[in-house]
């Protein structure tokens, strides 16, 4: 293969065309999973310089393309095969859209001329895609190969970024199709013409904004993961320190501003803690930033922070009046709104230019320190409380230990208990709330940064869908650690039978030792051990942290009725949050809007994971 | 030449104009948009437009399913839409064509030629019982041509859906995702 740079044309196939171009778009790594459509394409990898990463199952290609995207920021890539691969796909596409995670996933189609006759391993990959991609495109010329990729990598990583499909039929990349031989020019001009998000905010909305925040008296920075997608950390420090505004960061911005700064309320929402829900409840200025208002942190739309004026910022125009209407509309890329508001701050005097929010602060204080995040410890000869468990691991951990997760209480809780101080240490499904994301994730973070330590939350539901992937770890050698909160039941389900279907289990138990986690483990090419006394915890977490050569997978044996508080009942109002039980009778009467202490009116309604 | 979108006019339908990239699939991703949302739309033409590298859809929405504001981000959010506007009735040339089958036998087959006649219609095919007739004009018109028909036995009829051009010399407010503050 001849460099661009010399005067002969390059004359490429298709699939030669499409590796050369992921390689000129800088991609290191991807993967990936080979089949009948795709072929062709497989064998100029053997050439490449990119990393392959060999999947167990096509979802595991496209958690561990979303895990890379999130631990760098950079778009991820995956690649499968048709049809039945195409389909499996569908769930990391999905996640990836609803948490604006940058993707492009390649699939391989059937032949041109097959198309519509439903051939074999054929599918409407760009029908089946439409509704959870960015983008998708079906390329039908080899010539248009370098287009589409360049388009795709465009599309996928400016605006709000998201995930973007190329569905390349097979002819077009066949080393023995002469019509797929053309000479190879990678594009310098994109052709979008109805594509140009508005990164820089208007002036005169950065204004307006601005005013409001100078004389509101109970503000709270609502910080979504806007502000990680638009590298913005160190914009909100300044703005929220300047303003001594304080802050609370959703599932989805945890680690956009420090845990352990005071200013930090932590996270809102269904199991938020009490501050950082009631603060927006109460406040008067909601500055939403790169937020999108989703149902999980406003509870019942109509009680959610009535006396709050709305100042939403978001690169997506239509995330603005979606669910609330903003009083203050700003259109633009969370860093560069922020940049301008502090810019508009500092001509205004700065600090000064605030009202004192000392009294809304100690009002809040009062709050944390009346109620703060709270568990029981496990009584002797009880099995662990997952708690525990992570408040250990974080403490056993460096500071810059990627945390990935599953979906359900063990997430919740991971979320809760680690202390995120630096930005994109936390990796999660937010919004699809996709069970079994991660140990691929996981995979994806280390494959990116093969020297941080990565840690995959997991529970055991979680981990019986997509555990498989553990052999991919073991075998390309990416040396993840796994801590299986294993309470033998699909918890955040039965929490949900407990309290509002009378303790009616149906079909949440999975059980404690089938599979046998270790054997399991072991069979995959990983360090397994289990345990099941608290002494054991931290000797265990420092045994792990030591393994550096194999991925270790550590099964915490740990309670099984233990709930994830507080709660905001499905479809309740923030104000009726449930508290740990240890803080329901001095609860009563104490706080402002009176949290209820029982759950009995409370009606349940959407779904629990 | 932009203005902010026009609320309150306190009309269930509303008449958009989009400009899409002439790529294929384009229609499946606005139909797609409008199923996925709960949009309702009623009535949908499309067609290449004189530059070929666009096509126009001329839709009208129900904006009581959802607001007209919302639609429009939404629309916006699909790579291939370029441009879209609203044409409001007073600053539009609307057309539309409908046609018509009816049972036509010998004691109502006058009046029917004659409702045809008074509507400036046309007659495009007779049988010995049936008459399949056409017209186009404003869709309001049709509406009332509809009507009349009914009074007599409808076999089918198909309307094509409205298409629309802004009046000479009037400025169509083009319509944008991002609104400036006033």
């Amino acid at each position: 293969m001849s460099d661009q740079s010399t005067s002969q044309p390059l004359r490429l196939n298709g699939g030669q065309a499409l590796i050369k171009s992921l390689e000129l778009e800088g991609v290191e790594v991807m993967f990936g999973y080979p089949g009948g459509a795709i072929l062709p394409v497989y064998d100029p990898i053997i050439d490449s310089k990119i990393r392959h990463v060999l999947v167990r199952h096509e979802q595991g290609a496209g958690h561990a393309a979303e895990g890379y995207a999130h631990a760098t920021g950079k778009p991820g890539v995956c690649m499968v095969t048709s049809g039945p691969a195409a389909t499996n796909i569908v769930t990391p596409l999905a996640d990836a859209y609803l948490d604006s995670v940058p993707l492009v996933c390649i699939t391989g189609q059937v032949a041109l001329p097959a198309i519509g006759t439903d051939a074999f391993q054929e599918c409407d990959t760009t029908g089946i895609t439409r509704s959870i991609t960015k983008h998708n495109m079906l390329v039908t010329r080899a010539e248009d190969i370098p287009q589409a990729v360049r388009e795709a990598f465009h599309i996928a990583t400016t605006g709000r970024p998201g995930p973007v499909l190329i569905d390349i039929p097979k002819n077009i990349v066949d080393a023995n199709n002469p019509d797929a031989y053309f000479d190879f020019v990678y594009p310098p001009e994109i052709d979008l013409p109805g594509y140009a998000p508005q990164v820089e905010p208007a002036p005169a909305a950065v204004r307006e904004a601005v005013d409001l925040m100078k004389t509101a008296e109970w503000p709270v920075l609502y910080v979504g993961g806007g502000v990680l997608k638009s590298r913005g950390a160190d914009a909100l420090r300044q703005l929220a320190e300047l303003g001594d505004i304080p802050v609370v960061t959703t599932l989805m911005a945890r680690g956009a501003f420090p845990d352990s700064h005071e200013l930090n309320l932590g996270m809102p929402g269904m199991h938020g803690n009490y501050t950082a829900v009631t603060a927006m409840q109460k406040s008067d200025l909601l500055i939403a930033m790169g937020a999108r208002f989703d149902d999980r942190v406003t509870g019942r739309v109509g009680d959610f922070a009535p006396g709050a004026k709305i100042i939403h910022v978001d690169i997506d125009p239509a995330e603005h009046g979606k669910v609330r209407q903003p009083d203050v509309s700003v259109v633009g890329d969370c860093r560069a709104v922020m940049e301008a508001m502090l810019r508009e701050l500092s001509a205004a005097g700065g600090s000064e230019a605030f009202a004192d929010h000392s009294g809304w602060r100690q009002q809040l204080s009062g709050w944390q320190e009346r109620y703060p995040l709270t568990y029981e410890k496990s009584q002797p000869g009880e099995y662990l409380k997952p708690q525990q468990v992570l408040e250990a691991l974080r403490d056993g951990c460096p500071a810059d230990t990627i945390v990935t997760s599953g979906v359900g209480q063990h997430q919740m809780w991971t979320s809760q208990y680690w202390r995120f101080d630096h930005p994109y240490t936390w990796i999660n499904s937010g919004g699809l709330g996709t069970m079994g994301f991660s140990i691929p994730a996981a995979i994806g973070a280390k494959a990116a940064y093969p020297d941080r330590m990565v840690w995959a939350v997991d529970g055991d539901g979680c981990f019986q869908m997509t555990g498989q992937e553990l052999v991919t770890a073991s075998i390309e050698r990416i040396p993840i650690k796994v801590a299986l909160i294993n309470n033998a039941y699909l918890g955040m389900v039965r929490q949900w039978q407990e309290l509002f279907y009378d303790e009616r289990f149906s079909e949440v138990h999975l059980s404690h030792d089938m599979p046998d986690y270790v054997k399991w483990a072991e069979a995959m090419g990983c360090v397994g051990f289990r345990v099941e006394e608290p002494e054991e915890i931290e000797v265990a977490i420092a045994k792990a942290n030591e393994i550096n050569d194999r991925p270790v997978v550590v099964e915490f044996r740990c309670l099984s009725d233990e709930k994830v508080y507080p709660m905001v009942p499905a479809g309740g109002s923030n104000d009726d949050i449930i508290v740990a039980p240890s803080q329901r009778a001095d609860a009563t009467g104490a706080a402002p809007s009176g949290p209820q202490s029982t759950v009995d009116a409370a009606q349940s309604e959407g779904d629990a994971q | 030449m932009t203005a902010p979108m026009t609320e309150n006019r306190e009309l269930p339908h509303r008449t958009i104009v989009v400009l899409v990239e002439n790529k294929a699939g384009v229609l499946a991703r606005v139909a797609d948009l409008f199923a996925r949302r709960g949009y309702n739309i009623i009535s949908l033409a499309v067609a290449p437009t004189n530059d070929d590298r666009f096509s126009r859809l001329t839709i009208v929405v129900d904006v009581e399913s959802a607001p007209l504001d919302q639609i429009v981000k939404q629309l916006f959010k699909l790579i291939n839409v370029v441009e879209i506007a609203e044409l409001a009735p007073e600053a539009a040339v609307e057309r539309e064509l409908l046609l018509a089958t009816v049972r036509a036998p010998q004691e109502s087959r006058s009046q029917i030629i004659e409702l045809v006649d008074v509507f400036e219609g046309k007659i495009l095919a007779v049988s010995p019982d049936h008459l399949t007739v056409s017209l186009d004009g404003r869709p309001s018109k049709l509406d009332d041509f509809e009507a009349l028909l009914e009074g007599y036995s409808i076999v089918e009829l198909q309307r094509s859906g409205r298409i629309a051009l802004p009046k000479i010399g009037r400025d169509v407010p083009r319509l944008r995702a991002v609104t400036e503050p006033s």
